[in-house]
Protein backbone atom coordinates (compact mmCIF):
# COMPACT_ATOMS: atom_id res chain seq x y z
CA UNK A 1 0.00 0.00 0.00
CA UNK A 2 1.42 3.34 -0.89
CA UNK A 3 0.95 6.75 0.66
CA UNK A 4 -0.71 9.37 -1.50
CA UNK A 5 -0.04 13.04 -0.80
CA UNK A 6 -3.40 14.75 -0.52
CA UNK A 7 -2.74 18.43 -1.29
CA UNK A 8 -5.13 19.37 1.51
CA UNK A 9 -4.42 16.75 4.22
CA UNK A 10 -0.90 15.51 3.62
CA UNK A 11 0.21 11.90 3.09
CA UNK A 12 -2.52 9.31 3.65
CA UNK A 13 -2.97 5.64 2.86
CA UNK A 14 -4.11 4.66 -0.61
CA UNK A 15 -7.29 3.04 0.74
CA UNK A 16 -8.62 6.50 1.65
CA UNK A 17 -8.68 7.57 -2.00
CA UNK A 18 -10.92 7.00 -4.98
CA UNK A 19 -9.74 7.07 -8.56
CA UNK A 20 -11.34 9.45 -11.02
CA UNK A 21 -9.57 8.64 -14.28
CA UNK A 22 -8.09 11.05 -16.77
CA UNK A 23 -8.02 14.74 -15.81
CA UNK A 24 -8.72 17.65 -18.09
CA UNK A 25 -11.45 16.16 -20.25
CA UNK A 26 -13.61 19.22 -20.92
CA UNK A 27 -17.36 18.98 -21.41
CA UNK A 28 -18.08 20.00 -25.00
CA UNK A 29 -18.84 23.71 -25.38
CA UNK A 30 -21.84 22.95 -27.56
CA UNK A 31 -22.81 19.27 -27.33
CA UNK A 32 -25.56 19.65 -29.91
CA UNK A 33 -23.09 20.28 -32.73
CA UNK A 34 -21.12 17.09 -32.07
CA UNK A 35 -21.65 14.22 -34.48
CA UNK A 36 -21.94 10.65 -33.19
CA UNK A 37 -18.24 9.97 -33.60
CA UNK A 38 -17.20 13.10 -31.68
CA UNK A 39 -19.75 12.35 -28.97
CA UNK A 40 -18.53 8.74 -28.65
CA UNK A 41 -14.99 10.01 -28.31
CA UNK A 42 -15.98 12.39 -25.52
CA UNK A 43 -18.05 9.79 -23.66
CA UNK A 44 -15.86 6.70 -24.04
CA UNK A 45 -12.30 7.44 -25.11
CA UNK A 46 -9.70 8.30 -22.50
CA UNK A 47 -5.93 8.39 -22.78
CA UNK A 48 -4.27 5.16 -21.67
CA UNK A 49 -0.58 6.03 -21.62
CA UNK A 50 2.28 3.85 -20.48
CA UNK A 51 4.13 6.54 -18.52
CA UNK A 52 3.10 9.87 -17.01
CA UNK A 53 -0.67 10.22 -16.72
CA UNK A 54 -2.53 13.29 -15.43
CA UNK A 55 -5.57 12.11 -13.54
CA UNK A 56 -8.16 12.95 -10.91
CA UNK A 57 -8.24 11.46 -7.44
CA UNK A 58 -10.64 12.07 -4.59
CA UNK A 59 -9.68 11.88 -0.92
CA UNK A 60 -12.96 10.05 -0.34
CA UNK A 61 -12.36 8.93 3.25
CA UNK A 62 -10.70 12.21 4.29
CA UNK A 63 -11.43 15.76 3.18
CA UNK A 64 -13.56 14.42 0.28
CA UNK A 65 -12.01 16.91 -2.11
CA UNK A 66 -10.88 16.17 -5.64
CA UNK A 67 -7.35 16.92 -6.79
CA UNK A 68 -5.13 16.37 -9.78
CA UNK A 69 -2.15 14.04 -9.79
CA UNK A 70 0.52 13.08 -12.27
CA UNK A 71 1.39 9.42 -11.88
CA UNK A 72 3.69 7.07 -13.76
CA UNK A 73 1.48 4.18 -14.87
CA UNK A 74 4.54 1.90 -15.23
CA UNK A 75 5.60 2.18 -11.58
CA UNK A 76 2.29 3.50 -10.11
CA UNK A 77 4.44 6.17 -8.42
CA UNK A 78 2.97 9.64 -7.92
CA UNK A 79 5.10 12.32 -9.55
CA UNK A 80 3.09 15.39 -8.62
CA UNK A 81 -0.16 16.42 -6.95
CA UNK A 82 -2.05 19.70 -7.25
CA UNK A 83 -5.28 20.93 -5.76
CA UNK A 84 -7.72 21.68 -8.53
CA UNK A 85 -7.42 25.27 -9.66
CA UNK A 86 -4.01 25.88 -8.02
CA UNK A 87 -2.37 25.64 -11.40
CA UNK A 88 -2.83 23.44 -14.39
CA UNK A 89 -0.51 20.44 -14.55
CA UNK A 90 0.14 19.31 -18.10
CA UNK A 91 -2.67 17.09 -19.33
CA UNK A 92 -1.99 13.90 -21.20
CA UNK A 93 -1.77 14.69 -24.91
CA UNK A 94 -4.95 13.86 -26.81
CA UNK A 95 -4.77 11.43 -29.68
CA UNK B 1 32.28 -53.96 -4.84
CA UNK B 2 29.69 -54.62 -7.50
CA UNK B 3 27.64 -52.27 -9.63
CA UNK B 4 24.05 -53.00 -10.48
CA UNK B 5 23.00 -53.12 -14.10
CA UNK B 6 19.66 -51.44 -13.51
CA UNK B 7 18.98 -48.25 -15.43
CA UNK B 8 18.32 -44.93 -13.75
CA UNK B 9 14.71 -44.27 -12.78
CA UNK B 10 12.78 -42.88 -15.73
CA UNK B 11 15.42 -43.93 -18.27
CA UNK B 12 12.77 -45.80 -20.25
CA UNK B 13 10.81 -42.61 -20.78
CA UNK B 14 11.27 -40.62 -24.01
CA UNK B 15 13.77 -37.79 -23.86
CA UNK B 16 12.33 -34.34 -23.44
CA UNK B 17 12.47 -32.32 -26.61
CA UNK B 18 15.04 -29.55 -26.41
CA UNK B 19 12.62 -27.16 -28.09
CA UNK B 20 8.91 -27.34 -28.90
CA UNK B 21 9.26 -24.77 -31.67
CA UNK B 22 11.96 -23.17 -33.80
CA UNK B 23 13.35 -19.75 -33.01
CA UNK B 24 13.76 -18.32 -36.51
CA UNK B 25 15.22 -15.05 -37.70
CA UNK B 26 12.43 -12.83 -39.05
CA UNK B 27 11.92 -12.79 -42.83
CA UNK B 28 11.63 -9.49 -44.68
CA UNK B 29 7.92 -9.96 -45.38
CA UNK B 30 4.93 -12.10 -44.42
CA UNK B 31 1.37 -12.43 -45.69
CA UNK B 32 0.13 -12.00 -42.12
CA UNK B 33 1.93 -10.44 -39.18
CA UNK B 34 0.37 -11.05 -35.77
CA UNK B 35 1.54 -8.72 -32.99
CA UNK B 36 1.41 -10.45 -29.61
CA UNK B 37 2.54 -14.01 -28.86
CA UNK B 38 0.08 -14.73 -26.11
CA UNK B 39 -2.83 -17.12 -26.19
CA UNK B 40 -4.90 -15.13 -28.66
CA UNK B 41 -2.01 -14.47 -31.05
CA UNK B 42 -0.90 -18.11 -31.02
CA UNK B 43 -4.45 -19.43 -31.40
CA UNK B 44 -5.04 -17.08 -34.32
CA UNK B 45 -1.84 -18.34 -35.94
CA UNK B 46 -2.87 -21.98 -35.41
CA UNK B 47 -6.33 -21.54 -36.94
CA UNK B 48 -4.94 -19.50 -39.85
CA UNK B 49 -2.89 -22.56 -40.76
CA UNK B 50 -5.44 -25.22 -39.76
CA UNK B 51 -8.63 -23.73 -41.18
CA UNK B 52 -7.38 -21.51 -43.99
CA UNK B 53 -4.02 -22.93 -45.11
CA UNK B 54 -2.34 -19.57 -44.47
CA UNK B 55 1.15 -20.30 -43.17
CA UNK B 56 3.31 -17.40 -44.38
CA UNK B 57 2.70 -15.86 -40.98
CA UNK B 58 4.85 -14.33 -38.25
CA UNK B 59 3.87 -13.94 -34.61
CA UNK B 60 5.88 -11.12 -33.03
CA UNK B 61 6.33 -11.22 -29.27
CA UNK B 62 8.21 -8.53 -27.37
CA UNK B 63 9.06 -10.86 -24.47
CA UNK B 64 8.82 -14.64 -24.46
CA UNK B 65 5.88 -16.60 -25.80
CA UNK B 66 2.83 -16.51 -23.55
CA UNK B 67 4.70 -14.62 -20.82
CA UNK B 68 2.12 -11.86 -20.34
CA UNK B 69 -1.48 -12.40 -19.29
CA UNK B 70 -1.37 -15.97 -20.61
CA UNK B 71 1.07 -16.78 -17.79
CA UNK B 72 -0.88 -14.81 -15.20
CA UNK B 73 -4.54 -15.69 -15.53
CA UNK B 74 -6.60 -17.95 -13.30
CA UNK B 75 -7.49 -20.34 -16.18
CA UNK B 76 -11.26 -20.36 -15.63
CA UNK B 77 -13.26 -21.48 -18.65
CA UNK B 78 -17.04 -21.01 -18.83
CA UNK B 79 -19.63 -19.67 -21.24
CA UNK B 80 -22.51 -18.63 -18.96
CA UNK B 81 -22.71 -15.03 -20.17
CA UNK B 82 -26.01 -13.18 -20.30
CA UNK B 83 -26.17 -11.63 -23.77
CA UNK B 84 -26.53 -13.60 -27.01
CA UNK B 85 -23.43 -11.98 -28.51
CA UNK B 86 -21.22 -13.03 -25.58
CA UNK B 87 -22.81 -16.46 -25.28
CA UNK B 88 -22.06 -17.01 -28.97
CA UNK B 89 -18.32 -16.46 -28.83
CA UNK B 90 -17.74 -17.99 -25.38
CA UNK B 91 -19.81 -21.11 -26.10
CA UNK B 92 -18.01 -21.55 -29.43
CA UNK B 93 -14.78 -21.37 -27.43
CA UNK B 94 -16.01 -23.89 -24.86
CA UNK B 95 -16.94 -26.37 -27.59
CA UNK B 96 -13.43 -25.99 -29.04
CA UNK B 97 -11.89 -26.45 -25.57
CA UNK B 98 -13.73 -29.78 -25.37
CA UNK B 99 -11.80 -31.08 -28.39
CA UNK B 100 -8.61 -29.06 -28.07
CA UNK B 101 -6.31 -31.79 -26.77
CA UNK B 102 -7.04 -33.92 -29.83
CA UNK B 103 -6.75 -30.94 -32.18
CA UNK B 104 -3.41 -29.83 -30.77
CA UNK B 105 -2.06 -33.31 -30.05
CA UNK B 106 -0.87 -31.92 -26.76
CA UNK B 107 -2.10 -32.37 -23.19
CA UNK B 108 -3.75 -29.23 -21.81
CA UNK B 109 -5.22 -30.76 -18.63
CA UNK B 110 -8.70 -29.43 -19.44
CA UNK B 111 -10.86 -30.44 -16.50
CA UNK B 112 -14.60 -29.81 -16.72
CA UNK B 113 -15.34 -29.51 -13.04
CA UNK B 114 -18.17 -26.99 -13.26
CA UNK B 115 -18.58 -23.44 -12.00
CA UNK B 116 -20.81 -22.11 -9.24
CA UNK B 117 -21.64 -18.40 -9.40
CA UNK B 118 -22.97 -17.56 -5.96
CA UNK B 119 -25.87 -15.24 -5.26
CA UNK B 120 -25.94 -13.41 -1.93
CA UNK B 121 -28.81 -10.96 -2.23
CA UNK B 122 -32.33 -10.97 -3.63
CA UNK B 123 -31.15 -8.94 -6.59
CA UNK B 124 -28.32 -11.43 -7.14
CA UNK B 125 -30.91 -14.22 -7.16
CA UNK B 126 -33.12 -12.45 -9.70
CA UNK B 127 -30.15 -11.64 -11.97
CA UNK B 128 -28.80 -15.17 -11.68
CA UNK B 129 -32.09 -16.89 -12.50
CA UNK B 130 -32.50 -14.57 -15.46
CA UNK B 131 -29.00 -15.48 -16.66
CA UNK B 132 -29.71 -19.20 -16.27
CA UNK B 133 -32.80 -18.87 -18.47
CA UNK B 134 -30.89 -16.77 -21.02
CA UNK B 135 -28.14 -19.40 -21.08
CA UNK B 136 -30.67 -22.20 -21.65
CA UNK B 137 -32.18 -20.32 -24.58
CA UNK B 138 -28.69 -20.18 -26.08
CA UNK B 139 -28.21 -23.91 -25.63
CA UNK B 140 -25.73 -23.46 -22.79
CA UNK B 141 -25.88 -25.83 -19.84
CA UNK B 142 -27.04 -23.88 -16.81
CA UNK B 143 -29.10 -24.52 -13.74
CA UNK B 144 -30.15 -22.73 -10.58
CA UNK B 145 -29.17 -24.40 -7.29
CA UNK B 146 -30.43 -23.65 -3.79
CA UNK B 147 -28.00 -23.41 -0.86
CA UNK B 148 -28.36 -27.13 0.00
CA UNK B 149 -27.58 -28.12 -3.57
CA UNK B 150 -24.60 -25.74 -3.57
CA UNK B 151 -23.26 -27.58 -0.53
CA UNK B 152 -23.63 -30.89 -2.37
CA UNK B 153 -21.59 -29.65 -5.33
CA UNK B 154 -18.97 -27.95 -3.17
CA UNK B 155 -19.11 -29.10 0.49
CA UNK B 156 -16.54 -26.58 1.73
CA UNK B 157 -18.64 -23.53 0.85
CA UNK B 158 -20.12 -21.96 3.95
CA UNK B 159 -23.87 -21.96 3.28
CA UNK B 160 -24.89 -21.15 6.86
CA UNK B 161 -27.16 -18.19 7.36
CA UNK B 162 -25.04 -16.50 10.02
CA UNK B 163 -22.44 -14.91 7.75
CA UNK B 164 -22.50 -11.33 6.56
CA UNK B 165 -23.68 -12.20 3.04
CA UNK B 166 -25.34 -15.65 3.25
CA UNK B 167 -25.32 -17.81 0.14
CA UNK B 168 -28.85 -17.75 -1.26
CA UNK B 169 -28.09 -20.05 -4.13
CA UNK B 170 -25.93 -20.26 -7.21
CA UNK B 171 -25.97 -20.74 -10.93
CA UNK B 172 -24.16 -23.90 -12.01
CA UNK B 173 -22.56 -24.64 -15.36
CA UNK B 174 -21.27 -28.23 -15.22
CA UNK B 175 -19.27 -27.99 -18.47
CA UNK B 176 -17.13 -25.12 -17.18
CA UNK B 177 -13.58 -25.97 -16.15
CA UNK B 178 -9.93 -25.14 -15.92
CA UNK B 179 -6.92 -25.91 -18.12
CA UNK B 180 -3.16 -25.67 -17.72
CA UNK B 181 -2.50 -22.28 -19.29
CA UNK B 182 1.16 -22.86 -20.19
CA UNK B 183 0.35 -26.15 -21.91
CA UNK B 184 -2.41 -24.44 -23.88
CA UNK B 185 0.06 -21.85 -25.17
CA UNK B 186 2.72 -24.45 -25.90
CA UNK B 187 0.21 -26.66 -27.72
CA UNK B 188 -0.88 -23.81 -29.99
CA UNK B 189 2.73 -22.68 -30.50
CA UNK B 190 3.94 -26.17 -31.40
CA UNK B 191 1.20 -26.73 -33.96
CA UNK B 192 1.68 -23.27 -35.50
CA UNK B 193 5.41 -23.89 -35.72
CA UNK B 194 4.88 -27.31 -37.32
CA UNK B 195 2.71 -25.62 -39.96
CA UNK B 196 5.64 -23.35 -40.85
CA UNK B 197 4.58 -20.22 -38.98
CA UNK B 198 7.47 -18.19 -37.55
CA UNK B 199 7.21 -17.45 -33.83
CA UNK B 200 9.60 -14.57 -33.23
CA UNK B 201 10.34 -13.77 -29.62
CA UNK B 202 12.12 -10.74 -28.15
CA UNK B 203 10.85 -8.73 -31.09
CA UNK B 204 9.13 -5.54 -29.96
CA UNK B 205 7.08 -3.45 -32.36
CA UNK B 206 8.41 0.11 -32.34
CA UNK B 207 6.30 1.67 -35.07
CA UNK B 208 4.40 1.26 -38.32
CA UNK B 209 4.88 2.47 -41.84
CA UNK B 210 1.60 3.55 -43.37
CA UNK B 211 1.20 3.42 -47.13
CA UNK B 212 -1.35 2.39 -49.71
CA UNK B 213 -3.28 4.70 -51.99
CA UNK B 214 -4.49 7.18 -49.38
CA UNK B 215 -2.48 6.04 -46.40
CA UNK B 216 -5.17 3.46 -45.78
CA UNK B 217 -2.97 0.48 -45.03
CA UNK B 218 0.04 -0.49 -42.96
CA UNK B 219 2.80 -1.75 -45.23
CA UNK B 220 5.60 -2.37 -42.76
CA UNK B 221 5.95 -3.12 -39.07
CA UNK B 222 9.04 -1.60 -37.46
CA UNK B 223 10.55 -3.83 -34.80
CA UNK B 224 13.62 -4.15 -32.63
CA UNK B 225 14.69 -6.90 -35.03
CA UNK B 226 14.26 -4.90 -38.22
CA UNK B 227 11.45 -3.87 -40.53
CA UNK B 228 8.94 -6.54 -41.52
CA UNK B 229 6.53 -6.00 -44.41
CA UNK B 230 3.00 -7.31 -43.92
CA UNK B 231 0.09 -8.16 -46.17
CA UNK B 232 -2.34 -8.13 -43.26
CA UNK B 233 -1.66 -6.99 -39.71
CA UNK B 234 -3.47 -8.58 -36.76
CA UNK B 235 -3.09 -6.92 -33.36
CA UNK B 236 -3.38 -9.19 -30.28
CA UNK B 237 -1.48 -7.16 -27.69
CA UNK B 238 -4.03 -7.27 -24.82
CA UNK B 239 -3.05 -4.81 -22.05
CA UNK B 240 -0.52 -3.07 -24.29
CA UNK B 241 -2.91 -2.53 -27.21
CA UNK B 242 -3.14 1.21 -26.53
CA UNK B 243 0.61 1.63 -27.01
CA UNK B 244 0.21 0.21 -30.54
CA UNK B 245 -3.05 1.99 -31.34
CA UNK B 246 -1.62 5.35 -30.26
CA UNK B 247 1.12 4.90 -32.87
CA UNK B 248 -1.52 4.16 -35.50
CA UNK B 249 -3.64 7.14 -34.44
CA UNK B 250 -6.61 4.90 -33.62
CA UNK B 251 -8.70 6.11 -30.68
CA UNK B 252 -10.02 3.10 -28.78
CA UNK B 253 -11.85 3.19 -25.44
CA UNK B 254 -9.36 1.10 -23.50
CA UNK B 255 -8.02 1.50 -19.99
CA UNK B 256 -5.26 -0.85 -18.84
CA UNK B 257 -5.52 -1.96 -15.23
CA UNK B 258 -3.55 -4.33 -13.01
CA UNK B 259 -5.48 -7.53 -12.29
CA UNK B 260 -4.13 -9.54 -9.40
CA UNK B 261 -4.25 -13.23 -8.66
CA UNK B 262 -2.60 -15.47 -6.12
CA UNK B 263 -2.01 -19.07 -5.13
CA UNK B 264 -1.78 -20.88 -1.82
CA UNK B 265 0.72 -23.59 -0.99
CA UNK B 266 -0.07 -27.10 -2.26
CA UNK B 267 -3.00 -28.65 -0.41
CA UNK B 268 -4.86 -31.95 -0.50
CA UNK B 269 -7.79 -31.92 -2.92
CA UNK B 270 -10.50 -30.04 -1.03
CA UNK B 271 -12.20 -28.01 -3.74
CA UNK B 272 -13.94 -30.05 -6.44
CA UNK B 273 -15.27 -27.23 -8.61
CA UNK B 274 -14.90 -23.50 -9.33
CA UNK B 275 -16.65 -20.99 -7.10
CA UNK B 276 -17.14 -17.38 -8.07
CA UNK B 277 -18.83 -14.70 -6.04
CA UNK B 278 -19.73 -11.42 -7.61
CA UNK B 279 -21.00 -9.76 -4.44
CA UNK B 280 -18.15 -10.50 -2.03
CA UNK B 281 -15.81 -10.66 -5.01
CA UNK B 282 -13.49 -13.59 -5.10
CA UNK B 283 -13.15 -16.60 -7.37
CA UNK B 284 -11.47 -19.82 -6.38
CA UNK B 285 -10.45 -23.09 -7.95
CA UNK B 286 -7.87 -25.69 -7.03
CA UNK B 287 -5.18 -26.38 -9.60
CA UNK B 288 -4.17 -29.91 -10.57
CA UNK B 289 -1.07 -29.78 -8.37
CA UNK B 290 -3.12 -28.62 -5.38
CA UNK B 291 -2.70 -24.86 -5.11
CA UNK B 292 -5.80 -22.83 -4.45
CA UNK B 293 -5.93 -20.27 -7.26
CA UNK B 294 -7.79 -17.08 -6.44
CA UNK B 295 -8.50 -13.80 -8.15
CA UNK B 296 -10.67 -10.75 -7.77
CA UNK B 297 -11.41 -7.53 -9.61
CA UNK B 298 -9.01 -5.08 -11.16
CA UNK B 299 -7.11 -2.45 -9.20
CA UNK B 300 -8.91 0.86 -9.63
CA UNK B 301 -6.25 2.85 -11.43
CA UNK B 302 -4.64 2.66 -14.84
CA UNK B 303 -1.40 0.73 -14.48
CA UNK B 304 1.09 -1.17 -16.60
CA UNK B 305 3.19 -2.26 -13.62
CA UNK B 306 2.23 -5.97 -13.48
CA UNK B 307 1.71 -5.63 -9.75
CA UNK B 308 -1.17 -4.34 -7.68
CA UNK B 309 -1.97 -2.95 -4.27
CA UNK B 310 -1.96 -5.15 -1.19
CA UNK B 311 -5.30 -3.93 0.14
CA UNK B 312 -7.02 -5.42 -2.91
CA UNK B 313 -5.64 -8.85 -2.05
CA UNK B 314 -6.50 -8.36 1.61
CA UNK B 315 -10.15 -7.72 0.76
CA UNK B 316 -10.22 -10.69 -1.56
CA UNK B 317 -8.79 -12.97 1.15
CA UNK B 318 -11.35 -11.72 3.65
CA UNK B 319 -14.08 -12.76 1.21
CA UNK B 320 -12.43 -16.13 0.59
CA UNK B 321 -12.15 -16.98 4.28
CA UNK B 322 -15.76 -15.98 4.90
CA UNK B 323 -16.96 -18.26 2.11
CA UNK B 324 -14.47 -21.06 2.81
CA UNK B 325 -13.66 -21.18 6.55
CA UNK B 326 -11.41 -24.19 5.82
CA UNK B 327 -8.99 -21.83 4.05
CA UNK B 328 -8.25 -19.85 7.21
CA UNK B 329 -4.97 -21.68 7.89
CA UNK B 330 -3.80 -21.83 4.27
CA UNK B 331 -0.71 -19.83 3.41
CA UNK B 332 -0.47 -17.48 0.50
CA UNK B 333 2.47 -18.58 -1.60
CA UNK B 334 2.64 -16.09 -4.44
CA UNK B 335 0.71 -13.16 -5.83
CA UNK B 336 1.17 -11.31 -9.10
CA UNK B 337 -0.69 -9.11 -11.56
CA UNK B 338 -1.32 -8.96 -15.25
CA UNK B 339 -2.23 -5.87 -17.27
CA UNK B 340 -5.77 -6.13 -18.60
CA UNK B 341 -7.35 -3.78 -21.13
CA UNK B 342 -10.86 -2.93 -20.01
CA UNK B 343 -13.59 -1.42 -22.19
CA UNK B 344 -16.57 0.70 -21.13
CA UNK B 345 -19.06 -2.16 -21.68
CA UNK B 346 -16.76 -4.96 -20.42
CA UNK B 347 -16.91 -6.65 -23.82
CA UNK B 348 -13.96 -7.10 -26.19
CA UNK B 349 -13.14 -5.04 -29.25
CA UNK B 350 -12.54 -7.25 -32.28
CA UNK B 351 -12.72 -6.46 -35.96
CA UNK B 352 -11.91 -3.75 -38.46
CA UNK B 353 -9.84 -0.61 -37.97
CA UNK B 354 -9.66 2.53 -40.11
CA UNK B 355 -6.84 0.76 -42.02
CA UNK B 356 -7.93 -1.71 -44.72
CA UNK B 357 -5.41 -4.39 -43.80
CA UNK B 358 -5.28 -3.99 -40.02
CA UNK B 359 -7.53 -6.05 -37.74
CA UNK B 360 -7.84 -5.46 -34.04
CA UNK B 361 -8.36 -7.87 -31.15
CA UNK B 362 -8.26 -6.34 -27.68
CA UNK B 363 -10.39 -5.25 -24.74
CA UNK B 364 -10.97 -8.72 -23.31
CA UNK B 365 -10.33 -7.27 -19.87
CA UNK B 366 -10.46 -9.97 -17.24
CA UNK B 367 -11.94 -12.68 -19.47
CA UNK B 368 -9.60 -13.37 -22.35
CA UNK B 369 -8.22 -16.81 -21.46
CA UNK B 370 -11.52 -18.67 -21.71
CA UNK B 371 -12.10 -17.25 -25.17
CA UNK B 372 -8.69 -18.28 -26.53
CA UNK B 373 -9.68 -21.00 -29.03
CA UNK B 374 -12.98 -19.36 -29.98
CA UNK B 375 -11.37 -16.01 -30.61
CA UNK B 376 -8.48 -17.63 -32.48
CA UNK B 377 -10.95 -19.43 -34.72
CA UNK B 378 -13.09 -16.36 -35.45
CA UNK B 379 -10.20 -13.90 -35.71
CA UNK B 380 -8.26 -16.15 -38.11
CA UNK B 381 -11.38 -16.33 -40.27
CA UNK B 382 -11.68 -12.53 -40.09
CA UNK B 383 -8.06 -12.06 -41.17
CA UNK B 384 -8.33 -14.70 -43.91
CA UNK B 385 -11.47 -13.21 -45.48
CA UNK B 386 -10.92 -9.54 -44.69
CA UNK B 387 -14.28 -9.13 -42.92
CA UNK B 388 -15.53 -9.81 -39.39
CA UNK B 389 -16.55 -13.40 -38.65
CA UNK B 390 -20.22 -13.45 -37.55
CA UNK B 391 -19.28 -14.43 -33.98
CA UNK B 392 -17.12 -11.34 -33.49
CA UNK B 393 -19.13 -8.95 -35.69
CA UNK B 394 -21.06 -7.50 -32.68
CA UNK B 395 -17.77 -6.50 -31.04
CA UNK B 396 -16.51 -3.94 -33.56
CA UNK B 397 -14.97 -0.64 -32.54
CA UNK B 398 -17.89 1.13 -34.24
CA UNK B 399 -20.34 0.00 -31.52
CA UNK B 400 -19.23 2.91 -29.36
CA UNK B 401 -20.46 5.28 -32.08
CA UNK B 402 -23.67 3.43 -32.96
CA UNK B 403 -24.49 2.75 -29.31
CA UNK B 404 -24.93 -1.01 -29.83
CA UNK B 405 -22.98 -1.86 -26.69
CA UNK B 406 -22.77 -5.43 -25.35
CA UNK B 407 -23.10 -4.53 -21.70
CA UNK B 408 -21.65 -7.40 -19.68
CA UNK B 409 -20.90 -5.23 -16.62
CA UNK B 410 -22.32 -7.15 -13.73
CA UNK B 411 -24.56 -9.10 -16.06
CA UNK B 412 -21.71 -11.50 -16.69
CA UNK B 413 -21.12 -13.84 -13.85
CA UNK B 414 -18.54 -11.57 -12.26
CA UNK B 415 -18.19 -7.80 -12.06
CA UNK B 416 -15.34 -6.23 -13.96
Amino acid sequence: MQLILCPHCGPREETEFCYGGEAGVPYPDDPSVLDDEQWARFVFVRANPKGAFTERWSHAAGCRRWFTAVRDTRTHRFLDVESIGASQPPTTPRR
Amino acid sequence: MTTTATAAPGAHLPEHLDFLWRSPEPEKAYDVVIVGGGGHGLATAHYLARNHGITNVAVLEKGWLAGGNMARNTTLIRSNYLWDESAGIYEHALKLWEGLEEDLGYPILFSQRGVLNLAHTEQDVRDSVRRVEANKLNGIDAEWLGPDEVAKVCPIVNVSSDIRYPVQGATYQPRAGIAKHDYVAWGFARRADEAGIDLIQHCEVTGFHVGGRDGDSVTTVRTTRGDIACGTLALCAAGHSSTLLDQLGIAAPLQSHPLQALVSELLEPVHPTIVMSNAVHVYVSQAHKGELVMGAGVDSYVGYGQRGAFHVIERQMAAAVELFPVFARAHLLRSWAGVVDVTPDASPIVGRTPYDNVFLNCGWGTGGFKATPGLGWAFADTVAHGRPHPLIAPFGLDRFVTGALVDEHGAAAVAH
